[in-house]
């Protein structure tokens, strides 16, 4: 267990170089920063010296070099823009994206295994039908639009929930240390609804369809045929055998897609003005602020590597055949 | 008194419900407050905001008409020498007083490393403190607008910075430094920020001790960047916010339509236009061989009357334009108003061509930015179609504004043949745009915009004598005489100056200044 967790910790390691190493091919492509970092008054001589302060007249394995040195040293750099330490931009910005997409994430898992579960034990009744056409469009719509849709008709037209998310006042978020939640008030789950559900509309119809097919497998097969002979209850034999026996996809599935909600995040938090740091990251592309970019990216290539890691261990845990299948052919 | 105070307290006490957080405004706008530093950024959006902050010696009113503000009066004591008198009795937010001292202390910070605010304190030698409300400016040469930029001078505590460790500039490239100004603001205007939280909110209050009368009825005014379109519209519509700014074109109506918004519009300060390739002996990317066409000013009047702006204001922008004579807008110091367009006229426009030797025309590429100004992008398509109308080929190449830069001005080596740009004078004076744009490229850093090489001795040397005219009337005419002469060279094809748009709730009285900056003392807040 040890050796493999190292293993894919080396393997991580090895990702992130990689992810780093492309995004800073990229950013040959993106434009020149100088432009943004001052005004237009500011002569070509001034630019030309902030330039080369920067090291960005450096060809670029040797600015990747400086920033692999650096991040080595635990130092991300500075936002051109903000000229603030990265460190402290990302500990800004990650606690709302975190709470964002664990929330949606859970609305994701909960709703979508109800539903799962709903639509495979009654596949004919009408609200199975509804529920599955409904599902369609939540694969279908972008997240965009899905947005703009439910601001449009919940903010501005009814009124009900605020359009933007997390404005920061004192009625909606809470300071634990460092941290900022915005789940201890309820002016914050008022402005926290609307971009959960347009984040996990596309994961939560994933895992319904994911859980209903899986169940009407599971419902066929012997051994519910033969808890059913048992004369186990409906409920027993839903839940306590055929939903069990569902899991293990449902988990890989729901763990790798966390990875892809803090991602895909940056649209979500874009639409509804979420200070994130998916914000933060479309923030830098605009600008051209390299170091922002490049740290952003590192983080998310971490939070999928992290992620996949916990879904190996994971299935350590529910399902006993794989830890015996691995330690005996000892790879 | 002590009861007086008493039943007020009451009273507030009572009306704290509902008229305490009428008081606040709530604004959003598409970008942030970079920094709060007043010297690291020339940027309109984050000066402006720095504005309620800080001041500069003088300020501008709802016209821009220069007004006094640290400084009370100036005179010209000879004509390198300006002398300023100080307002007395002007406190910083953290109670420091403010003197002579800090001024020079303002100047030194604004020339410093790093300082991005250099060009508003050009061409001054030494700044002398000849007592604690006394301070002379010396210039290398006379300079009849010397203050015309220092409303966005911001002046700094010495005491405080130093402090606090930031009588240097917020400097990115140097990665130790933390700049303390950076964060926090010690200004001495009637605001004073509370909370600065980056990219999400930063908060401000009315400062108690502010040396004016306030005009606004304001208790708090928080800040929030809304990025995309959209959902800044959506949040004004909602109500979530007060004031919303810029509101695109194609949502102005919604806003006017909906209960309880308004959009106010007016012209912007800034004039879009198109410049042309006439310093290279062959244009980079054209098919005419061996010359160039812009060169001749028959091709670039051709280039001129091809194109039809009121179609442009109508359809491209929505009505929300004014098509432009001139390289300045209306407001500016020195506007020639005399100036008119050349007619929108096709068939004079190929008679042009064919007589420059151009019959069948020919092809050139025009760069242009997709996200700097107001619809740029679809301006250039609508250019490029109308000169399609007369034989012209051209190929359209737009591209987000880092890149577009870099590759137009002068660090990328003006490497384009046609370009659109937008520019909006810091003085609200023309020398700043003859200068710039105008004037032959040098090594001295004139015309360092004039990404064309547009070149006229003539007027070259007016603008030199621009600069150092003291006479108000002389000056005018000489600007004048620049402005025409340009127009008639067709150095330039001016299009017109975009629209501002600001949305606003009902309840909310403000002034929009043309200068796309928002000023909160002159906000009321009505129930």
């Amino acid at each position: 267990m040890a050796a493999f967790i190292v293993r894919r910790l080396i393997q991580a390691t090895l990702v992130m170089l990689v992810v780093a190493l492309i995004a800073f091919l990229l950013f040959n492509y993106v434009g020149d920063p100088i432009n943004n970092m001052v005004g237009q008054d500011t002569t070509a001589v001034e630019r030309e010296a902030l330039r080369e302060q920067l090291g960005l007249n450096d060809p670029f394995y040797i600015q990747f070099g400086r920033f692999v040195e650096h991040i080595l040293e635990g130092n991300f750099g500075r936002s051109y823009r903000q000229s603030r330490p990265v460190e402290d931009m990302i500990a800004d910005y990650l606690p709302a994206t975190l709470e964002l997409a664990v929330v949606s994430a859970i609305l994701a898992l909960v709703f979508g295994v109800a539903m799962g579960v709903y639509t495979a034990l009654r596949r004919y009744s009408a609200f199975s039908q509804v529920l599955m056409t409904v599902s369609l469009i939540g694969v279908s719509l972008p997240t965009f639009l899905i947005g703009i849709i439910l601001i449009q008709v919940f903010a501005v037209e009814l009124h009900w929930l605020p359009p933007q998310g997390r404005v920061g006042g004192e009625d909606d978020l809470v300071r634990l240390g460092w941290w900022t939640t915005g789940l201890l008030s309820l002016e914050g789950w008022r402005r926290i609804i609307l971009p959960a559900i347009t984040l996990g509309m596309f994961q939560m119809t994933l895992i319904m369809r994911l859980v209903r097919a899986e169940m009407l497998e599971v419902l066929r097969t012997d051994f519910i045929k033969f808890a059913r002979a048992r004369g186990l209850t409906d409920r027993a034999v839903h839940f306590g055998h055929a939903l069990r026996n569902t899991m293990v996809p449902v988990i890989t599935i729901t763990g790798l897609q966390f990875g892809t909600i803090i991602a895909f995040a940056i649209i979500t938090e874009r639409v509804f003005n979420w200070p994130g740091v998916g914000q933060m990251f479309l923030d830098a592309v605009i600008h051209v602020d390299i170091p922002v970019m490049a740290a952003y990216l590192v983080l998310i290539a971490m939070v999928f590597v992290v992620v996949n890691l916990a879904v190996d261990i994971l299935y350590f845990v529910v399902d006993p055949r794989l830890r015996v299948e691995r330690s005996t052919t000892g790879h | 008194m002590k009861l007086k105070a008493a039943l007020l307290a009451g009273a507030v006490l009572l009306a704290a419900g509902t008229a305490a957080q009428a008081e606040t405004l709530r604004f959003a706008f598409q970008g942030q407050v970079s920094s709060l530093d007043p010297h690291s950024l020339n940027e309109t959006f984050t000066l402006g905001y720095q504005g309620n902050i800080y001041e500069g010696l003088i300020s501008r009113g709802p016209n821009l008409e220069i007004e006094p503000a640290l400084a009370t009066s100036w005179e010209l004591m000879e004509p390198t020498r300006w002398r300023f008198h100080l307002r007395e009795g002007v406190t910083f937010h953290n109670g420091n007083p403010f003197t002579a001292d800090d001024v020079v202390f303002s100047y030194e910070r604004a020339i410093s490393e790093g300082s991005d605010v250099r060009t508003k304190v050009g061409g001054i030698t030494e700044v002398v403190a000849v007592d604690d409300y006394t301070v002379d400016f010396i210039t290398e040469s006379p300079n009849p607008i010397i203050m015309a930029e220092w409303e966005t001078w911001y002046i700094m505590d010495r005491e405080w910075c130093e402090e606090h460790g930031a009588t240097g500039v917020t400097n990115v490239a140097d990665p130790d430094a933390e700049n303390y100004a950076n964060l926090h603001a010690n200004g001495t205007g009637p605001f004073m920020v509370t909370v600065r939280e980056p990219g999400v909110r930063t908060v401000a209050v009315p400062f108690a001790d502010w040396w004016g009368e306030p005009q606004h009825n304001l208790t708090e005014v928080v800040f929030t960047p809304i990025a995309e379109d959209a959902t800044r519209v959506a949040a004004l519509l909602a109500g979530d916010v007060d004031m919303a700014y810029p509101i695109p074109l194609q949502d102005i109506e919604r806003v006017e339509d909906n209960d309880g918004t308004r959009a106010l519009t007016g012209p912007e300060l800034r004039t879009i236009f198109l410049g042309l390739d006439q310093a290279r002996d062959e244009l980079l990317y054209s098919s005419v061989e061996g010359t160039n066409p812009f060169q001749d000013r028959r091709v670039r009047l051709a280039f001129y009357q091809a194109i039809d702006m009121n179609a442009i204001q109508q359809v491209v922008m929505r009505g929300q334009s004014t098509p432009s004579a001139a390289m300045v807008a209306p407001g500016i110091n020195g506007f020639p108003e005399e100036l008119e367009r050349y007619p929108y006229d096709p068939e004079a426009a190929r008679a042009l061509l064919a007589e420059a030797g151009y019959p069948e025309g020919f092809s050139v590429r025009l760069n242009c930015p997709n996200d700097r100004y107001v619809n740029d992008e679809d301006i250039c398509i609508a250019v490029t179609n109308m000169l399609g109308q007369v034989g012209i080929d051209v190929e359209l190449m737009a591209e987000t504004k880092s890149i577009y830069f870099g590759r137009i001005l002068a660090q990328g080596g003006y490497d384009t043949s046609f370009y659109l740009l937008g520019w909006t004078p810091g003085s609200f004076d023309s020398y700043n745009v003859l200068y710039n744009l105008v004037h032959t490229r040098n090594e001295d850093g004139a015309g360092t915009f004039n990404n064309g090489g547009y070149s006229n001795p003539e007027v070259d040397a007016l603008t030199a004598q621009i600069l150092s005219e003291t006479d108000q009337d002389a000056r005018a005419a000489m600007i004048a005489e620049a402005w025409q002469m340009l127009h008639d060279d067709v150095g330039y094809i001016p299009l017109h100056q975009q629209a501002l748009a600001w949305g606003v709730s009902d309840n909310v009285e403000l002034i929009q200044r043309a200068d796309n900056e928002f000023v909160w003392n002159w906000v009321t807040i009505n129930q």
